[in-house]
Order: C-alpha cells, then structure tokens, then sequence
C-alpha cells in the first residue's frame, strides 16, 4: 500500500467513525452557534462594524469549536487500545498524521461551511464579495489550524487535564496563522482584493503552514512512540 | 568544580554590574530627546538578548534531546527556558516602563510587542506542560516537541520591527542606530554583566535539576528494594 492510500484510508476511518457517531461534529456545531449568537447579542454592530470584526468573530468561532474536534482526534482511539493498534499497524507516523489532519481539515471546513451562510443571515452581512479568495483563505487557515492541533492532540492524548492542556498550547502557537486568516477574511469580506499591504499577511499565513506541516511530519513519531 | 566556577562568576558579574551601574547613573548624561528614561535601554536591550539566548539554548538542547535520549540535555533545556523566560519578563516590564514615559501608554498591540509577548505565553506553556507529565522519559519528550515548535515565534519577534512598520524603536546597532560611543560601549559591557547573571542562573538551576534527578532514581531505588 503506498503512502498516498494509506493516508486516504486513515482519513475516511476517521470520516467514517465521526459521521456515524456525529458526536464531535454535533457538539461543534452547536457551540459555533452558540457563540455567534452570543456575540451578535453582546455588541449588536452596525453594517460597518460587522465587516471590521468579521475575521476576528468568525475565526474566534472556529477557533473554539474547532478545538471540540480536534480534542476528540486521538482520544477517540484510546478505547479498546486502539491507538496502540494504529500505531503497531504497517504505515509510517506521518501516514497517521497526514490521514487524521486531514478528516480534521474537513470536518473543520465544513464548520465553516456552516458558519458563514450563518454569519450572513444573523449579522445582515453580504459576505461573498470575494468568494474564491475568502475560501482560499478559509483552506489555508483552516490547515494551519488543524496541523497543529493534530499534532498536539496527539500529543496530550495521554495527559492528566488533556481537555485543557489542549486549548491552553495550541491557541498561543496558532496566533500568527489566526491572526493572519482573521485579516485577510475581514479584508476580504469587505469587498476589497487581494493586493498590496495584505499580501504580506498571506505570504505569513502560507509560511507558515509550510513550516508547521513540516515540523508536524519530522516529529510525530516522536510523539506517538517516544 | 562547578560550584567554584559559579562563585567566580558571580564575583565577576558582580564587579562589572557595579561598575556599569556607576557608569550609567554617575557618568553619562541625559539623552537629548528622552531625558533620563533612556537609561533603561541598558537593561532592556540586553535581558532581551539573555532571554533569546535561553530560548536557543533551550532548542539545541532540546533536540539534542530527541536525538540522544540523554537526560542531561532535558535538564538544560529546563533551566534554559526558566531563565530565558525570568530575562523575557525583565525585557516586557522594562518595556512597559519606558513606553509610559516615551508613549505615555503602558501597552498597544503592535507587532513586536504582540509577537514578543506570544513569546512569554510560549514558554510558560512549556512550564505548565512539563507539570502535567508524570512520566520522565515522557515528559522530557514531549516538552521537547513542545519547545521546538515553540522556538518558531522567536524569529518572527526578531524580524518584526523590519516586516511591519512598528512603535518598536529600531536596533540601536547597524543602519539607524542612534548611540553615542560612550553609551554604546557601556550597553556592549552591560551586555556582557546581564549575560553572566543569565549563565550564572543557568549553572544553579542545572545543578538543581540534576539533584532532583538523582533524589528520584534514590527514591525508587529504595522502592525497588523495599
């Protein structure tokens, strides 16, 4: 089995064990809602004030009902030791990596998938002004956001305050990348292109995707087998 | 022998910090546009410098770690980062100070002091991850995982003064540097001073981290045996 399929055959056991079980994507779900409503009651914006805060509301959200998935990423396989099983199993740690980061990707984007159209009903905001280059952006941070938190949950799988520990190391690591998506998305749902003092932002957020996936690659075998 | 060399040290660290501290209160004069505040550059600039050091220090160390297993390079990398992390509160309260008086503001979110104050949550995050593994071999393995990706935010604190346009005065050496060769040469000796606390701090620590070491491989020792 090459590298290519057994990525793919991780990632939809992944797909395959959440959509039957839903119960990460549920709880996501429920709590993005939960904050967008919340935020839309505690500062009731104007048009203008919405599209300044866009980026920063819309990634806090997907920033906190992400962190819900990505916890469950390898605590779902502690049960009946099946993370032992996985990691005993014929392919290589980045395999198991790169196949569980990306049904975490997924599963992330279609939170977002749900949470813009969202975003638009609730704060009265036309949002698609940009449309491929706001998903674009969306991918980019979305995977930024789901290599480390892959490779974290990995690695606090086995800590006492696991649920904790978990939010408390990835958001410090993840605020160049969030910080860069929440700029380009307010930037872009405000209308305006892709050009100028905002490349900068872009260029940070896919430098660092490239170096953080790399880093992610060199050292899960560390993390899983010590 | 290394306790000798400590008491050396600190003797010399000693005799250069009182005389810098005459130097830079008895001798040299109010800056032209800063007045007497200026002064605190000579703590500021080179803690900074102190806490990079312990944050390299504590990378080398800790991928020394990975590769050779060896719990000595764990101990270093502990100590490094306590040390460069006690430098980093030095370098952000003297920070704030002068920016009271130069800006008349404690705080503002700029580039530099956001992406150096990521810095500080980084590796306090190291701290409290260490806390949390009761298993040795685990715990110095996955702090040192921790501290590698931790490591990537110190370049972005270096370069941020010259990717974005910041508050942050700029280096006082090279192109644009603003110093007189009196104040140059006693910053360049107060280096040196501030540096030796660093290495003198570092030594002690060392030493405390490998008697707890060996206070614990007693202690189950006798559990063995008992």
């Amino acid at each position: 089995m090459g590298f290519i399929r057994q990525v793919i055959v991780i990632m939809q056991k992944d797909l395959r064990a959440e959509l039957r079980s839903k119960e990460a994507i549920n709880a996501a779900l429920s709590f993005a809602l939960v904050i967008l409503l919340m935020f839309s009651f505690a500062f009731d914006p104007s048009a203008e004030q919405t599209r300044e805060i866009s980026g920063g509301l819309l990634w806090i959200v997907f920033a906190f009902a992400g962190a819900l998935i990505l916890n469950r990423s390898f605590s779902r396989e502690q049960p009946n030791d099946c993370l032992d099983a996985l990691i005993a199993a014929p392919i290589s740690g980045a395999a198991l990596f790169l196949g569980k980061a990306l049904a975490n990707c997924v599963f992330v984007l279609a939170l977002e998938a749900v949470c813009f159209p969202l975003f638009g009903i609730f704060y009265n905001t036309h949002w698609t002004a940009q449309f491929w280059p706001l998903v674009m952006v969306a991918v980019l941070g979305t995977w930024g956001f789901t290599v480390i938190g892959t490779i974290f949950s990995a690695l606090t799988v086995n800590l006492r305050l696991r649920e904790v520990m978990l939010p408390l190391l990835i958001y410090p690591l993840m605020i160049p990348c969030l910080m860069a998506a929440m700029q380009l998305t307010a930037h872009l749902i405000a209308g305006q292109p892709l050009s100028g003092d905002i490349l900068v932002w872009l260029r940070l957020l896919i430098g660092f995707d490239v170096i953080f996936t790399t880093l992610a690659l060199i050292l899960i075998d560390t993390v899983l087998v010590g | 022998m290394r306790e000798k060399l400590i008491y050396v040290l600190a003797t010399a660290a000693s005799l250069l910090l009182a005389r810098n501290l005459a130097m830079i209160f008895l001798h040299l004069p109010d800056e032209a546009s800063q007045g007497m505040i200026y002064r605190i550059i000579f703590f500021h600039v080179p803690a900074w410098w102190t806490a990079m050091l312990g944050a390299i220090v504590a990378l080398v160390a800790s991928v020394l770690f990975l590769v050779k297993k060896d719990f000595r390079h764990d101990s270093l990398a502990v100590a490094a980062t306590e040390v460069g992390l006690a430098f980093l509160t030095i370098g952000l309260v003297t920070g704030t100070i002068w920016a009271r008086i130069i800006w008349g503001i404690w705080w503002t979110w700029d580039a530099r002091l956001t992406s150096a104050l990521i810095c500080w949550i980084l590796y306090g995050g190291y701290l409290i991850l260490r806390r949390t593994v009761d298993e040795p071999t685990q715990r110095a393995t996955l702090a040192a995982v921790y501290s590698i990706f931790a490591f990537v935010d110190v370049p972005i604190v270096w370069f941020s003064i010259r990717w974005w346009r910041t508050q942050h005065p700029q280096p006082v050496f090279g192109q644009g540097g603003f110093l007189e060769a009196d104040m140059k040469s006693t910053l360049l000796w107060n280096f040196l001073a501030v540096g030796l606390i660093g290495v003198i701090l570092l030594l002690i620590r060392l030493q405390q981290e490998e008697n707890l070491r060996e206070i614990d491989a007693l202690r189950r020792e006798t559990h063995a045996i008992s």
